[in-house]
C-alpha cells in the first residue's frame, strides 16, 4: 500500500467498506465494530467508563489474517502524590470524528488489518486508564509504527483537554500542550 | 453563528456557547478572533495570545486564515492535552 499525505477524506474512500462503531456516554458498551467485508475492524469511543483492555484486543485478535497486535494505553500519574485525578474536558461530536479521521489515515499508510482508539473523559484517577490504542496487521512492523502514529495524533488534534484536581482539595491548572507532543505528531509529515 | 468555546477559553470568556451575529467585515477566522478579543474584558483575556489558539469549524480543525464561509458552528479552543 502506498504511502500517502493526502487527507482522510480519500482513507474514508479507499476504506468504504470499514465499519465502524462510535459510542457516546449514554450508550456504553452499546456494541462492538464488527469486520466489514472489504474493510478493517475500527473500534472508535470517547467514554466515561473504564476501558476493558481484553475486550478491545481479543476482538481485534479474532483468528484469522491477524499475525500482531499492539497495544499502547495511557495512564493517569499521580505526579508525586499531589494529584487527586485529573479532569477530561472534550468536544462531543469532534472528538469522535476527530479520532476516526485518524485512524483511517493510518489505514492508509500502514495494512492494517484493525485499529482500536478509545479516549475517556471526566474525573480520570491516579492509576486508571485515560485512553487505549491498539493496532493489528498480519506482521508486526505496521501495528508497531500505526499504534504509535494514532497516539501522536490523539495528543495532538483530538480535541481533548486536561486540568489537575488536588489532593489538597483545590483546583490545579489546565495542563499545557507540550512542544514534544508537537514534534513527535510532526515527524510522521516527514516520512 | 453558534461560537463554542472550551477549556480554559471557556473559563476566561465565562460562557461555553453563544449565538453572535457577526459584524460586516470579519471574513476570516482570524477576523473572528480579532473582533470576539475587543467585545470585553472576559473575551480579552482568552485571546490576549491569539497565535496559539486553535479553532474549528464544524469539527474540523482550519487555519486563522480560513474564510468562515457558511460555518454552523465555530469552536475556539486551547492546544490539546489528551492522550
Amino acid at each position: 500500500m502506498a504511502e500517502t499525505r493526502n487527507s482522510a477524506d480519500l482513507a474514508a474512500t479507499m476504506y468504504d467498506g470499514a465499519r465502524e462503531t462510535t459510542h457516546s456516554a449514554s450508550a456504553p458498551h452499546s456494541g462492538k465494530a464488527e469486520n466489514g467485508t472489504a474493510g478493517i475492524r475500527l473500534d472508535i469511543r470517547v467514554q466515561t467508563e473504564r476501558i476493558d483492555a481484553g475486550a478491545v484486543t481479543s476482538a481485534l485478535a479474532a483468528p484469522g489474517a491477524v499475525g500482531a497486535l499492539v497495544t499502547f494505553t495511557g495512564y493517569c500519574r499521580d505526579e508525586g502524590g499531589r494529584l487527586k485525578a485529573l479532569e477530561l474536558e472534550h468536544y462531543p461530536g469532534m472528538a469522535e470524528r476527530q479520532i476516526a479521521k485518524i485512524a483511517r489515515e493510518a489505514a492508509t499508510r500502514w495494512p492494517i488489518l484493525g485499529c482500536a482508539a478509545i479516549h475517556r473523559y471526566g474525573l480520570i484517577a491516579p492509576g486508571e486508564e485515560i485512553v487505549l490504542v491498539a493496532c493489528s496487521s498480519a506482521h508486526r512492523g505496521a501495528a508497531f509504527e500505526a499504534a504509535s502514529f494514532l497516539m501522536d495524533f490523539m495528543k495532538t488534534s483530538a480535541p481533548f483537554w486536561k486540568r489537575e484536581h488536588l489532593v489538597d482539595g483545590t483546583m490545579g491548572g489546565w495542563v499545557e500542550a507540550k512542544d514534544t507532543d508537537d514534534a513527535a505528531a510532526d515527524r510522521w509529515h516527514r516520512l | 453563528m453558534k461560537l463554542a468555546y472550551f477549556a480554559w477559553v471557556r473559563e476566561r470568556i465565562g460562557i461555553a456557547e453563544e449565538e453572535v451575529a457577526l459584524p460586516a467585515g470579519i471574513v476570516t477566522v482570524g477576523d473572528l478572533l480579532h473582533w470576539l478579543k475587543g467585545r470585553g474584558e472576559t473575551y480579552d483575556a482568552a485571546l490576549q495570545a491569539p497565535e496559539i489558539i486553535r479553532v474549528a469549524i464544524d469539527h474540523e480543525h482550519v487555519d486563522h486564515s480560513e474564510p468562515l464561509g457558511g460555518a454552523r458552528e465555530v469552536a475556539i479552543f486551547p492546544p490539546m492535552t489528551g492522550g
